[in-house]
């Protein structure tokens, strides 16, 4: 008896003690999840001349005059910065719409219809879902400059509609989400099978069209290997290629400034997605997991 | 009766393959077209000396036996694979301890979903923005050396970029900060998967919960995490933003950083087709056969 309480209030030590360490090891993995953008966002209201004093923790009253040097392109070497938000922009906000609605539709097609190569397909379409767009990025530079779309947005958006990875969650998602019984129903209707799509299946999908619209759009954002090699004029590169121009230039004699108000810039409208959405991101981080 | 009902079904069922068009259409055109003439390239000598195109001129297998020959490809594939490992080793031994604690209902965490908010917030960040914010922070002159100076830690500016090592560590604990959170996410999901009698019984018979984890969870965990080693393993393969921005496309020092996707990009650039091609096939038969295998643990777990 003595012995059974004595285990019961070790352990509740232990647990008390354990759950000290798991808030003590989160606490401190946060701080390092966080810590480099609390930099960046100090630094970028200081000046240069501030900066290179050294850091010191309070933000400084620099960030209006930072911002204005670099929209006004007073850097050594102007960055289109304007131009690169619109770009990005526009090339992820079609990707995303693109990319959700034709997913929906392929995954509409092995979901809801029985048709002799539906086994082949959707093998098919589960083994190239690994391969890396970048290996075939040689092969893809020659297709684009002979159909003549070097320097077009084209090739950076269309692709988006063959996307496995979001056929495969819009797939998963059907499965819970779309009883085939109500096709039927609306077939007996009288509806046309695109209509059906269209007025009922895409409405039906609005979460999981959401949360693969976000994700689509932020690896749109952020993607820099296929733009790089695709925008050359100035006026219609992306971010990321504006940040990588900014690396190469000769940084020393560069506002230091303007750079970290250059990185806010690029990075902000994600942060501002993510704060508003963020329980919808994550939820679709562990939902397209469970089976995937 | 029946068969005109089976006749209709037909009639539907043709509307699968009209919806699957605009899948294979852009599918054929945009991967598998260039796929085929990558592969195509590969065995043909075709580059850029200066402003004399040579080739493009038969050479069979010539291409592939150059890239292993020159030690290029096996270089920049050890330091692809040493800074994946760097960052992998961490990320999931993180990510398994938070995950345990996550989904452990005897802890009952509170304020779980800002610390899961929190620590997925590195993966959404502009790869590219990243580390040229990283680049800037471990300057000579930059805040990390101001910081660790002012502590006292430090009497002069560490040089990070011109050590390899510390290069590569940089690039390691730039995709541990990325991908950690990914990963703690996708492990949560799994353990919750798992059957809590399991884990009661374990408590019966006197299993304390280390042991628990070693014994239950680890095994019971055991394809979820070959799926997260090879999935990452297949990313760590596709390494390019980071180093790339950090080090200004040169992969310094001495080329210790630079990766497989940064050396074709090189190729791209100087419009070296042949060589380009010849390192692109084998990352797509490097790539195809890690596939495979997750493809086999996904369709085990979806039987």
């Amino acid at each position: 008896m003595r012995k059974e309480k004595e285990t019961g209030v070790k352990k509740g030590i232990n647990i008390k003690a354990r759950r000290a360490i798991a808030y003590l090891v989160l606490v401190l993995i946060s701080v390092l999840c966080l810590f480099w953008f609390y930099v960046l966002f100090i630094n970028a209201t200081r000046s240069h001349a501030e900066l290179t004093k050294g850091f010191t923790p309070v933000p400084g009253g620099n960030l209006w005059i930072n911002w204005k040097n670099l929209s006004a392109g007073r850097a050594a070497s102007a960055l289109p910065i304007w131009y690169g938000l619109f770009n990005s922009f526009f090339i992820a906000t079609f990707s995303a719409a693109l990319c959700t609605y034709f997913s929906t539709m392929t995954a509409y097609a092995i979901h809801a219809y029985e048709f002799q190569l539906k086994k082949f397909m959707f093998t098919f379409i589960l083994m190239i879902m690994m391969i890396p767009t970048q290996v075939t990025a040689l092969g893809f530079l020659q297709l684009v400059g002979k159909m003549n779309l070097d320097d077009s947005f084209i090739p950076l958006i269309i692709p988006s509609i063959a996307s496995p990875v979001t056929f495969f969650y819009m797939k998963q998602y059907m499965e819970s989400a779309l009883p085939l019984s109500l096709i039927e129903a609306a077939r007996i209707d009288g509806s046309g099978e695109f209509r059906t799509f269209n007025s009922i299946v895409i409405p039906l999908m609005k979460p999981a069209i959401a949360v693969q619209a976000i994700f689509t759009f932020v690896t749109s954002w952020n993607n820099y290997f296929t733009p790089a090699l695709i925008l050359h004029t100035d006026r219609k590169k992306t971010l990321p290629i504006l940040i990588a121009q900014l690396r190469s230039t000769d940084w020393l004699k560069f506002d230091m400034g303007q750079v970290y108000v250059m990185i806010v810039f690029s990075i902000l409208p994600i942060i501002v997605i993510y704060v508003f959405l963020s329980k919808y991101i994550v939820q679709g981080v562990a939902m397209g997991s469970v089976k995937g | 009766m029946k068969s005109m009902r089976r006749g209709k079904v037909v009639r539907y069922n043709k509307w699968g393959y009209i919806f699957l068009t605009p899948f294979i259409l852009v599918y054929l055109v945009f991967q598998f077209i260039p796929l085929v003439s990558t592969i195509y390239n590969s065995f043909f000598e075709n580059y850029r000396s200066g402003l004399t195109q040579i080739g493009p001129n038969f050479l069979g297998l010539e291409n592939y036996k150059t890239i292993f020959s020159n030690g290029d490809i096996l270089t920049y594939g050890k330091n692809t694979i040493i800074m994946w490992v760097m960052g992998f080793v961490p990320q999931i031994i993180v990510s398994l301890l938070l995950a345990a604690w996550f989904s452990n209902p005897s802890l009952r965490l509170k304020g779980q979903r800002f610390f899961k908010t929190v620590i997925y917030l590195p993966n959404l960040i502009m790869a590219s923005a990243f580390a040229m914010l990283f680049f800037t922070l471990f300057s000579d002159g930059g805040p990390v050396n101001s910081i660790l100076m002012q502590v006292g830690i430090l009497d002069q500016p560490y040089k990070f970029m011109s050590s390899i090592w510390s290069t590569r560590t940089l690039v390691a604990f730039m995709n541990f900060l990325m991908w950690f959170g990914n990963t703690t996410i996708l492990l949560m999901a799994g353990m919750m998967g798992i059957d809590t009698a399991l884990f009661e019984a374990a408590e019966v018979d006197g299993a304390t919960s280390t042991q628990a984890f070693f014994k239950i969870t680890l095994p019971l965990l055991r394809p979820i995490l070959v799926y997260v080693m090879i999935t990452s393993l297949i990313g760590g393969l596709q390494m390019f933003d980071v180093p790339q921005i950090l080090t200004n496309a040169t992969g310094d020092p001495m080329r210790s950083t630079m990766t497989l996707i940064m050396y074709l990009n090189k190729h791209l650039y100087s419009k070296n087709y042949g060589l380009g091609g010849a390192l692109s096939v084998v990352m797509f038969v490097v790539t195809g056969i890690l596939s495979m295998i997750v493809y086999k643990f996904t369709n085990k777990k979806m039987d």
